[in-house]
């Protein structure tokens, strides 16, 4: 899978190569569907479980991800031939660890309710294994530019991921969608009252979604371990 | 490629600097606009005790409703108000890191003190409270009307209750059960105010508040942190209880 990228480095000769070739459409697609990293690598689950109780605090962590991702794909393919091997994983790690802290004092000086909600969250980041993964499968053997359209694959595929479990988990567990009230209305109407699930609201919930999407997804791609 | 030691500790050096400068370069650029925030958000709880701000979006309007509405003294626990620190630099009431004075001793610690000015009058004392609820810190800010015994509107804080179930303590609807709730009985003992277990009770004292469902824990941590609070803030309010009358 994501190691497969890694042992064929690309040394294409042409330099004409579309901006948005096909094989460079493949690198973004991919990791949305196929090679998902949530639902099919079965990276980075500690986030998705941790901060998907409530939309909103998932669509900021989704940006800094993707962030993150892209551009520190984007440094280390930039400076990848002057990596020198044998430090290379302390390397990325430092360079991570410095765009995360710079996400976390961002959102620290402008949104600092989001801060508040996510600020333990977005220090993980560091340790999301997306990230690194990507860093040493993909961004330490290509270049730059097929770098940053692999970092935003995975950072919109671990994204759309984590958004559909925050909204199944938000909707079901506080009967709400970005806040909005949805459970109550209804009540009002049907004259019986919505109970929200409390199980959604725990790690459990996301466990279940998760396991849900994972299911639905392999059916309809035919993937299989090996 | 095999790099040679030199070449490896030069790299970690240059490296080491350039994201070191970066980072310290945001954190310094950033810092001023971090601590506008904090100073907000502060103000803000404070205020949301007393009143209802979530229409207010502009922060510069906030501001200034803090301005013109609340005075603030920092008072010891013999309830005298106090002026300098033992360095001379004067008190602010706002920059009084409660969290840190929690640590303290409670005869050690200093104790914020804001009042709500309506028509020149105080309308509302609002005392900062701090302590444990079932995975990290709780805090609020409790406000009395002119009585110093009901309890006009509370705003609760916390860093990590579960969201849905104690964290609902930040919830207008839980906040609200508390207001005209009392803490002195009728032979002026503290007793404080007790959220019961299980929610949806009926028929509950003025000592009691509609609890939270799955969140007996929180619960637990807002009864003792409000009880421990008000005992360090009691001999200030019975000052001020003999001055009013």
């Amino acid at each position: 899978m994501s190691t497969e990228v890694a042992e064929a480095p690309i040394e294409l000769k042409e330099p004409a190569e579309a901006l948005l070739s096909k094989r460079r459409k493949r690198i973004v697609a991919d990791p949305l569907n196929e090679d998902n990293p949530i639902t099919v690598q079965v990276l980075g689950i500690c986030s998705a479980l941790a901060v998907t109780v409530q939309i909103k605090p998932t669509i900021i962590m989704s940006l800094a991800v993707v962030f993150v991702i892209v551009f520190s794909n984007l440094i280390v393919s930039l400076i990848r031939k002057w990596i020198p091997g044998r430090i290379r994983i302390i390397v990325q790690l430092a360079i991570i660890a410095t765009l995360v802290t710079l996400v976390s004092e961002v959102l620290k000086a402008y949104s600092y309710d989001m801060y508040k909600i996510l600020g333990a969250y977005v220090g993980l980041i560091i340790t999301n294994c997306i990230v690194m993964g990507r860093l040493e499968a993909f961004a330490m053997a290509n270049k730059p530019y097929d770098s940053v359209l692999d970092g935003l694959g995975s950072g919109f595929g671990y994204a759309w991921i984590i958004l559909a479990v925050a909204f199944f988990r938000e909707l079901f567990g506080s009967g709400s969608i970005l806040n909005v009230k949805i459970y109550e209305p209804i009540s009002n109407m049907l004259g019986v009252t919505l109970q929200t699930n409390g199980l959604m609201v725990d790690s459990i919930g996301a466990f279940m979604i998760l396991g849900i999407i994972i299911w639905i997804q392999r059916t309809k791609n035919g993937y299989v371990e090996h | 490629m095999q790099r040679s030691n030199t070449y490896i500790i030069l790299f970690s050096i240059g490296l080491t600097i350039v994201l070191g400068g970066a980072l310290s370069l945001t954190s310094v650029s950033l810092k001023p606009l971090q601590d506008i925030q904090v100073e907000l958000d502060t103000k803000k709880k404070i205020l949301g005790a007393v009143m209802d701000i979530s229409n207010i979006e502009d922060p510069a309007e906030i501001l200034k409703v803090y301005s013109e509405r609340v005075k603030s003294v920092v008072v010891d626990y013999e309830g005298n108000e106090l002026t300098a620190d033992l360095k001379g630099n004067p008190y602010v009431a706002e920059k009084v890191n409660i969290q840190k004075n929690s640590k303290l001793d409670p005869k050690e610690r200093v104790y914020p003190v804001f009042m709500f000015i309506e028509d020149g009058e105080v309308d509302a004392y609002i005392f900062p409270t701090f302590g444990a609820g079932l995975w990290d810190w709780i805090s609020s800010y409790v406000a009395f009307g002119k009585d110093l015994n009901t309890i006009k509107g509370i705003a609760f804080d916390h860093k990590a209750e579960t969201p849905g179930l104690g964290a609902r303590i930040t919830e207008p609807g839980v906040q609200g059960r508390f207001a005209g709730k009392k803490v002195f009985d009728e032979n002026n003992n503290l007793v404080s105010v007790k959220m019961v277990k299980g929610e949806g009770k009926t028929g509950l004292s003025d000592y009691e508040v509609d609890g939270l469902s799955g969140a007996t824990m929180t619960t637990k941590g807002v009864n003792v942190m409000l009880m421990k609070y008000l005992e360090c803030y009691s001999a200030y309010i019975e000052k001020v209880k003999s001055q009013n009358s």
